[in-house]
């Protein structure tokens, strides 16, 4: 847990800087800036209330079987694209995709298969891109983003089987 | 700047969004249909699980979950704090120069960097993005950022990734997504360029 410590101490130390240097350009825009970020901070906790409590259960009914079976370590490049597909369709959150990563991992699952997997969760995953990325940003910007990201997931799997497990 | 690209295709209400807001992109309806829909998919997991685990399934479950949030409901308060702060201190001028379409090869590195060392979850990525997006970072810039952010930025890898997958697994996927962020940021403008070719100078 200690590393998890450090990046408190260091995320709140970033706080702490920024808002001296809104401090120094005046005080209003320390209280603009504090008052913004204390209603994102309301607005956005039930989303993340959602997320984090509701991905449990939701982990806990996914046929973690059959997608783990799909990540086989034979499945080659074919799995690789099964890979991807599931991992934009399995639900956002924090913790959706790493658990599924997890138990396909104990299961014997190929690696180039999970990282491809868990990369695609990571850029697509539909519950994220509809819950934080669309309200906050541009939408053409969203769809553009997505679709060139659409070979990085591919490349990933080359490079792991590539280089192979450490 | 030309507004020209922003007009043309959308429908009337997306332009209200960007237009007209000094800062964008910030959440303000708590819920949306979005939420609704995964709260429903929320309620018949948790009712699968009952049906499969009994009461003591469910509150198991519910009580690591609670744990899980309350470690993090501090960090999210960090992050949003700290994404209002750089929206209101960014420096516009500086941004536009080293972010923008002709940045090259440099303002790619200097995205993904941003994406490397913002703290937070997308509650802090995104909203940097989207005001970095609106004093003059190009597409390219901005989508290294954002890929950055998702593959190579602590924040998720700490506080999920680590206890999930393990040590060895997250360093290794980390490495391995290194050179992506500035792949995808070049292929970004590659493509932009050729598709808006009218709005580049």
């Amino acid at each position: 847990m200690s590393t998890a410590l450090i990046i408190d101490v260091f995320l709140w130390s970033s706080v702490a800087v920024v808002g001296l240097i809104a401090l120094r350009r005046g005080r209003t825009v320390l209280a603009v800036s504090m008052r913004e970020g204390s209603m994102d901070f309301i607005n956005i906790v039930p989303r993340v209330a959602l997320g984090v409590i509701g991905s449990g259960y939701i982990a806990a009914v996914i046929p973690q079987e059959i997608i783990t079976g799909w990540l086989g370590p034979n499945s080659g490049w074919a799995g690789v694209l099964t890979a991807v597909i599931a991992g934009a369709a399995t639900p956002g959150g924090p913790v959706v995709g790493f658990s599924i990563g997890a138990v396909a991992m104990k299961a014997g699952g190929g690696m180039p298969q999970i990282i491809a997997y868990v990369v695609a969760w990571a850029l697509f995953a539909f519950q994220r891109l509809l819950l934080y990325e669309i309200p906050f940003m541009p939408a053409r910007f969203v769809w553009f983003r997505a679709a060139v990201s659409l070979p990085i997931p591919f490349l990933a799997a080359a490079i792991a089987m590539m280089i192979g497990k450490p | 700047m030309s507004e020209s690209p922003l007009k043309d295709p959308q429908p009337a209400g997306n332009a209200a969004e960007t237009e007209g807001e000094p800062r964008p992109g910030h959440i303000r309806k708590p819920i949306g249909w979005s939420m609704i829909v995964i709260g429903v998919l929320v309620a018949v997991s948790a009712g699968l699980v009952y049906l499969r685990d009994g009461i003591d399934g469910v509150t198991s479950i519910l009580t690591h979950d609670l744990k899980l949030f309350g470690g993090i409901l501090p960090r999210v308060l960090a992050g949003c704090l700290l994404g209002a702060f750089i929206a209101e201190l960014l420096p516009h001028d500086k941004v536009s120069r080293s972010l923008g379409p002709k940045s090259g090869l440099k303002g790619l590195l200097i995205g993904t960097a941003f994406g490397v060392i913002i703290p937070g979850g997308p509650f802090t990525a995104y909203p940097v993005a989207s005001a970095l997006l609106s004093v003059g970072a190009d597409f390219g810039a901005t989508i290294a950022m954002v890929v950055s952010w998702t593959l190579i930025g602590y924040g998720r890898a700490v506080a999920w990734e680590l206890p999930i997958m393990g040590t060895d697994f997250t360093l290794w996927r980390i490495v391995i997504s290194l050179p992506l962020p500035i792949l995808a940021g070049a292929f970004g403008r590659f493509v932009y360029v050729r598709i808006y070719r009218k709005g580049v100078p």
